[in-house]
């Protein structure tokens, strides 16, 4: 499985794409392959603020109710809302179409608290 | 539970085949099973459109055999096995004396005097317990075996089930109607093939010696491959079971429910004479079940899953006993208790996900009926 090498990684299998002081973040394919078809979207509304490994929204399965964690702290700017109507896109690209919400505001001192690809690569194997 | 450890899981004659497979294997009534091979909702659309694979040898499978045997099953079962000709099956149940649901089955009858029971793996020794109670009493001559073990179950469901059996054995498919049943071979295996299933579709199940269950899976999915076979999981087995309002045990069925509450009075045959439950049962049919078991589709965009709170005019009155977002449909939808006065076709719920209502509208059980020529 391929993580990209630009992208940090929770152990809750989340990813956190950083832009400026801007933040993008998802599931990572793992989190995707571990859940199965994916269903169901609950996205965080644009304002909330999240803190670093707090929920933030929540994924169903045909089978299953997950709960989502924050990589990273900051104030939601923006929402996938494509999910609403595809969630399958969490399955098919949970790297870049299948992405949840960008956030502001962040403070990259958090990133230290998070994976690299080769890391997050161990933790799955 | 059993005296088991927990952890230590069964494994079904195929487990080798599955872990080729790929398949994601998860606790299942005391055994390691698939729970999907690759995505739940292909393998649902597989068996809607053309045909899947189930291995179900986690069941059970008693053999109730003697002179007495009609006699025993009549008592022991709320249904009447005597009404059943050789071959043909009906989905029964055992009820405690309080009319409590002990296990809901197939009763088969082999031969005249030689019957068997199909009852779910997670209430095997329930219902083992209950029948050999009731012979050690000494009033019926028959015996019981548990041939659970030494018994696989294959289950070719969908559309295209009866062409891919039919290039695999003699049989000849039509004479077995549905619930009907016959001894047959399967690609050389011997076999009890059964026109039964768990999935609204046409359907076999195939009984053989568990020692021969890998060579039957491999010939029925090499054959399969021209049809569209594609092996299933416990995951789409239960999307489509509750797409095909089926009852599944542990969730519409336990001790604490009736058949008349989960709209199976009609398998209760009170005129058959004295079973085990029946003053109980007489009652509620008398007096019609406090609870029913409906269907719900949801309104606004949230799925309802088992033990979610049903709400009527905002005050609890209810729960779900089995939600999903339904592959065929494209919506999600429930079963759920409520008391019978509220029930009633187009009557409106609301199902609290994650502690807000979502708007439900009762509707017609089944959610999907499969067409028929």
């Amino acid at each position: 499985m391929s993580h990209p090498d630009d992208l940090r990684y929770s152990k809750e299998h989340e990813w956190v794409r950083v832009d400026g002081d801007k933040a993008t973040i998802g599931i990572t394919s793992f989190a995707a392959d571990e859940l199965g078809d994916i269903v169901f979207v609950e996205l965080p509304e644009v304002g909330a603020t999240l803190s670093q490994f707090g929920t933030f929204g929540v994924v169903e399965s045909v089978k299953a109710v997950s709960d989502l964690y924050s990589p990273i702290s900051g104030e939601v700017v923006a929402v996938n809302e494509k999910l609403r109507e595809t969630p399958e896109l969490l399955n098919s690209s949970p790297f870049d179409e299948g992405w949840i919400a960008r956030v502001g505001s962040i403070d990259s001192g958090e990133l230290d608290k998070l994976m690299n690809a080769a890391a997050y690569a161990d933790e799955t194997a | 539970m059993s005296a088991q450890a927990v952890g230590e899981l069964r494994r079904t004659p195929l487990h080798e085949l599955h872990v080729e497979l790929g398949a994601r294997l998860v606790p299942f009534a005391g055994y390691e099973m698939p729970v999907r091979y690759a995505s739940i909702i292909e393998e649902h659309r597989t068996v809607r459109g053309a045909v899947g694979l189930f291995d179900l040898s986690h069941m059970g499978e008693l053999e109730i055999q003697g002179d007495e045997a009609v006699a025993f099953l009549r008592y022991a079962l709320v249904s009447d096995p005597g009404a059943l000709t050789i071959g043909q099956a009906q989905y029964s149940m055992a009820c405690e004396a309080d009319g409590g649901i002990i296990d809901d089955l197939i009763v088969y009858r082999r031969t005249d005097d030689t019957f068997w029971i199909v009852c779910n793996a997670s209430n095997r020794d329930a219902v083992l317990a209950q029948l050999t109670a009731l012979l050690e009493r000494g009033d019926f001559g028959a015996t019981l075996e548990d041939r659970s073990d030494r018994t696989a179950l294959l289950a070719p469901q969908g559309p295209h089930a009866a062409a891919l059996l039919a290039t695999l054995t003699d049989l000849d498919l039509d004479e077995i109607g549905n619930y009907r049943s016959a001894d047959g071979t399967v690609a050389g295996i011997e076999c009890l093939v059964a026109r039964t299933g768990y999935t609204g579709e046409d359907g076999f199940e195939l009984f053989c010696d568990a020692r021969r269950a890998p060579d039957l899976w491999r010939a029925l999915t090499t054959t399969g491959e021209a049809h569209g076979l594609r092996p299933c999981g416990l995951g789409a087995r239960d999307t489509l079971r509750l797409e095909a309002g089926m009852p599944l045990y542990g969730n519409e069925l336990d001790r604490d429910t009736n058949p008349f509450e989960v709209n199976l009075g009609r398998v209760v045959k009170l005129e058959k004479g004295e079973f085990i439950g029946r003053a109980a049962l007489q009652a509620v049919q008398q007096t019609g079940p406090r609870r029913k078991l409906i269907g719900l589709q949801m309104i606004d965009h949230a799925i309802p899953r088992a033990g979610y709170e049903v709400r009527s005019e905002g005050r609890a009155v209810g729960h779900v006993t089995s939600g999903t977002a339904s592959p065929t449909l494209g919506t999600p939808i429930a079963m759920a208790l409520v008391p019978a006065e509220l029930a009633a076709i187009g009557n409106a719920f609301e199902v609290v996900v994650r502690e807000r209502p979502y708007r439900a509208e009762q509707v017609k059980l089944p959610f999907y009926k499969r067409p028929r020529d």
